[in-house]
């Protein structure tokens, strides 16, 4: 019982000493933007997002036109 | 694609902070962290110009080249982004950013000063895409949604542009046509190692290398 006792006790102590790892290495790889979000109502429609493979061209394409149409403004004024 | 940019008109910013407030909004960035702030030349002076300066993810980036714990990295698209589990708040990348991009959140015991925050391109961080560890650390990720950065996107004069590099270049080369005036684009330099009018020339003119006035 005194056994125990001693156990749990140093781990509630020693609980305080422990820490995320922080490696100082490669960070993490990060996750293609085109693989999508998961998130269907946060997404905009108009290219696949999600699909397996994920199609990067189709993500491309929809950024570049979505690039031409809200920031060109010569294209809707002429 | 080509890489990703930022394009800040001089000729159409009005100074709105517009941006500035759309990527806070966007991101839930804390208080006294400004990823985006409007900055004025020649404030008070006829033909003053503002520009919407954040981080322009550099092609050579100096915060990657001095940060000790290798916290930075670039994704496919160019964009520079940073792990704030590996980040260590020391601030060189604050000191050797040209942009002043870095910010460092003050609101820790004693004001200590915590992990780096920057503007990501709307892109999110190395977290899972769209995931709340994610949104909580780094923000909205718009391009894995299929949007552009919320700060370009909702500019009301379309000053500042972003996207790829040839597009957000193809589209301020037409305006300056157009209007015959404002091709200086400052910053653009510095960021991507482009000369272009309004810039010194890289080495002083000599007989044998003329001065072109920075047309290139």
């Amino acid at each position: 019982m005194k056994k125990t006792l001693i156990i749990l006790a140093s781990l509630t102590v020693l609980a305080a000493c422990s820490d995320r790892q922080q490696t100082a290495d490669t960070p993490n790889k990060d996750t293609a933007p085109y693989s999508g979000t998961g998130v269907a109502s946060f997404t905009q429609p108009g290219w696949k997002a999600g699909d397996t493979p994920a199609d990067k061209a189709a993500w491309e394409q929809h950024l570049k036109a979505r690039m031409q149409y809200g920031q060109n403004d010569y294209t809707r004024a002429n | 694609m080509a890489r990703m940019k930022f394009v800040c008109d001089a000729e159409r910013c009005i100074e709105c902070n517009g941006c500035v407030t759309a990527c806070k909004n966007e991101n839930e960035v804390p208080w006294g962290v400004n990823r985006r702030r409007v900055v004025t030349l020649n404030d008070g002076v006829p033909g003053e110009k503002s520009i919407s300066v954040a981080c322009m993810h550099c092609s050579d980036a100096p915060c990657m080249a001095v940060c000790p714990v290798n916290c930075f990295y670039r994704t496919d698209e160019g964009v520079v982004l940073h792990d704030k589990d590996v980040c260590i708040g020391c601030g060189y990348c604050s000191y050797a950013c040209p942009f002043g991009a870095p910010q460092f959140p003050s609101q820790g015991t004693f004001g200590v000063r915590g992990k780096m925050d920057k503007c990501t391109f709307c892109a999110g961080g190395p977290e899972a895409n769209g995931s709340q560890a994610e949104f909580e650390k780094y923000g909205r990720n718009r391009l894995a949604e299929g949007k552009l950065p919320a700060c370009a996107e909702q500019c009301s004069t379309k000053a500042l542009l972003a996207g790829d590099g040839d597009i957000v270049a193809d589209i301020f080369r037409n305006r300056v046509l157009k209007r015959g005036k404002g091709a200086e684009v400052w910053g653009w330099g510095t960021a991507y190692g482009a000369k272009q009018v309004g810039q010194p020339p890289a080495v002083a003119p000599t007989a044998a290398t003329p001065a072109t006035g920075g047309k290139v």
